[in-house]
């Protein structure tokens, strides 16, 4: 599949906010927070300034962005519809929230807001997640995984985020939360990788041709001269050898040096430290985006000259 | 609304004979010919004269050379969308702008609220739905629905712009619903199949595989195609001279011929 950088900057970015918004809340709830004026609302301004950020230029790749708005319409069947309805409802209790923070008031209402803002943006990265896992065409992405770690690396991108923020106030939870968070991550991802190597959902070129199991098939000539539209989107491939080393650079920079840079920041140097475990973060996350649509093949390749999907 | 209809009254689609298919590619031009004044115009294209060409086509053909023990052929395969009976290209839709009609099962783009988003197109296994880079909205066969209820066309031509163009009659179209129409007939006498079937997604354009043996030749109009003539009536029987090899040239070509095709 084509990897759409507004896309791929869409899903990393708005789910690094949702993470954020998600470990803020709960912190709050918990009373964790360092009792400081601008601490909550700045932190949750970052957070839906990323979300914000995302979404917007989700809308970058459609070929009508001012009709955006009838996308909320088919949230009974469709999960790209749900997650702009759960995006948007998101903004009700995390905006209420920000105005109660703000202008620095104290209701009884706050901790119910947290805990709505954590359900909305669970479900909004859920559904980002269902867009792609309840695809049958495409192999790699209809795993019951794929939105588990959607919303594992969403958790994992905030805590990491809190603890860089956090840290300026020398807590520790927070570093040890982003361990945690990075190692469970780290854990699905292998565990996706083993699932899709070398497992294909079983669509053969002979079954897209009505031809029986031992026949051979040879594209003798394609309808086009040129890569059309189905090609151009359904049909890009990134090389193995290539694909490898993607693997390598995502895992390294996604979790191997976040993780060992918290490790250290334990021990003094933490906001410089957290720093670069962010950067190294967003480069990974970037990668492994553009390698989740890169590594997925879809079924409609069987009548381009692939012969298994 | 993109949830589906429980039943559509008709199913109507499209019966395609990979037997009889000669890949001369009229029915991708008479498609794109109509389209692209029609319901789904325009059809764009960029780059049409020049080194890369590309646009949007509702209808492509490609050409295979397939071969099984015993069997070998060049397999001319027309691809279009097959209007399923449960297309999840329409449930994804976020707009609604996708949409199976009740009365007669066609699968439509509204492209007056398609925003363009594409997700349609990965959810379609077949790769019949072609995105407009020019119009921003998705694109795919109507079946020709601006032609087939169309009481200004004279009644023969009141069938996709495909099926009327086929040379050969290797496309027709009626209703898979009514188990006596001339496409339920051809594929039940055919053994008319779904593409990829394992994946069911309910396809309503029925294949009719390519014949194995001297058979093929025997019968090359579907029924319900408008070249079909009744028992061949019209066809006029060949002149003697031609019908049974007379001459040594004659007989070299039959021999030839018998000797390639065994
Ligand atoms: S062939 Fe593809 S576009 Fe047409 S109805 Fe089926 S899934 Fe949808
Ligand atoms: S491209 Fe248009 S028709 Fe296709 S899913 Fe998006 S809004 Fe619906």
């Amino acid at each position: 599949m084509n990897p759409a950088y507004s896309v791929i900057f869409f899903t990393t970015a708005s789910g690094a906010g949702y993470g954020l918004l998600v470990w803020l809340c709960l912190a709050e709830v918990a009373g964790l927070l360092p009792d400081h004026r601008w601490l909550p609302f700045g932190t949750l301004a970052l957070a839906l300034a990323l979300a914000t950020a995302g979404l917007l230029s989700s809308t970058f790749h459609l070929g009508h962005p001012e009709r955006a708005w009838r996308a909320l319409s088919q949230w009974r069947s469709s999960w790209l519809s749900r997650e702009g309805v759960a995006a948007l409802a998101t903004y009700v209790p995390a905006g209420l929230l920000g105005l109660i923070w703000l202008f620095g008031l104290s209701s009884p209402l706050v901790p119910v807001l947290c805990l709505l803002s954590v359900a909305g943006a669970v479900a909004t990265v859920w559904c980002t997640g269902m867009i792609y896992g309840s695809l049958r065409t495409i192999h790699q992405w209809n795993q019951p995984l794929v939105p588990v770690i959607y919303l594992a690396l969403a958790a994992a991108s905030g805590a990491v985020l809190l603890a860089l923020i956090l840290s300026v106030w020398g807590l520790v939870w927070p570093a040890l939360l982003a361990l945690v968070a990075l190692g469970a991550a780290l854990a699905l991802k292998l565990a996706y990788f083993a699932r899709i190597d070398g497992s294909s959902a079983g669509y053969t070129v002979q079954m897209a041709l009505g031809l029986s199991p031992d026949a051979r098939v040879r594209v003798l000539d394609p309808p086009h001269s040129r890569p059309n539209f189905v090609m151009r989107e359904m049909g890009y491939q990134v090389g193995r050898r290539h694909a490898t080393r993607l693997r390598r650079i995502a895992l390294g920079a996604l979790f191997g040096a976040p993780l060992v840079l918290i490790v250290v920041s334990l021990f003094g140097f933490a906001p410089a430290l957290l720093t670069l475990a962010v950067l190294s973060l967003a480069l990974g996350l970037i990668v492994e985006r553009w390698l989740f649509f890169a590594e997925a093949r879809h079924v409609s390749m069987l009548y381009y000259g692939q012969s298994e999907a | 609304m993109t949830s589906l209809p429980a039943c559509t009254d008709k199913k109507l689609g499209l019966s395609i004979d990979l037997d009889i298919c000669v890949g001369c590619q009229a029915c991708v031009t008479s498609c794109k010919e109509w389209n692209t004044g029609g319901y789904s115009a325009p059809l764009s294209d960029h780059d049409p004269y020049g080194a890369d060409p590309s646009g949007a086509w509702l209808n492509r053909v490609h050409s295979f050379e397939v071969s099984e023990p015993g069997w070998a052929r060049t397999l001319h395969f027309p691809r279009s969308c097959l209007h399923c009976e449960s297309p999840e290209c329409v449930t994804v839709c976020p707009t609604g702008a996708s949409y199976k009609r009740t009365e007669d099962g066609i699968v439509l783009v509204n492209p007056d609220t398609c925003i363009g988003c594409k997700l349609c197109s990965w959810a379609c296994p077949y790769g019949a739905r072609e995105y407009d880079h020019d119009d921003g909205v998705m694109k795919k066969c109507t079946l020709c629905v601006d032609r087939i209820y169309n009481d200004t066309l004279p009644e023969e031509d009141r069938v996709p712009a495909c099926v009327r163009a086929c040379p050969t009659g290797a496309r027709a179209f009626g209703d898979f619903a009514d188990p006596d129409s001339a496409v339920s007939r051809a594929a039940e006498e055919r053994g008319g199949f779904d593409l990829l079937k394992e994946f069911g997604i309910g396809p309503v354009n029925t294949y009719l595989p390519p014949r194995r043996g001297p058979a093929a030749q025997a019968n090359p109009h579907q029924p319900g195609h408008p070249a079909t003539s009744p028992n061949g009536a019209r066809v006029a029987p060949l002149p003697a001279s031609l019908a049974k090899p007379g001459g040594t040239l004659e007989k070299l070509f039959a021999w030839a011929d018998r000797a390639l095709t065994r």
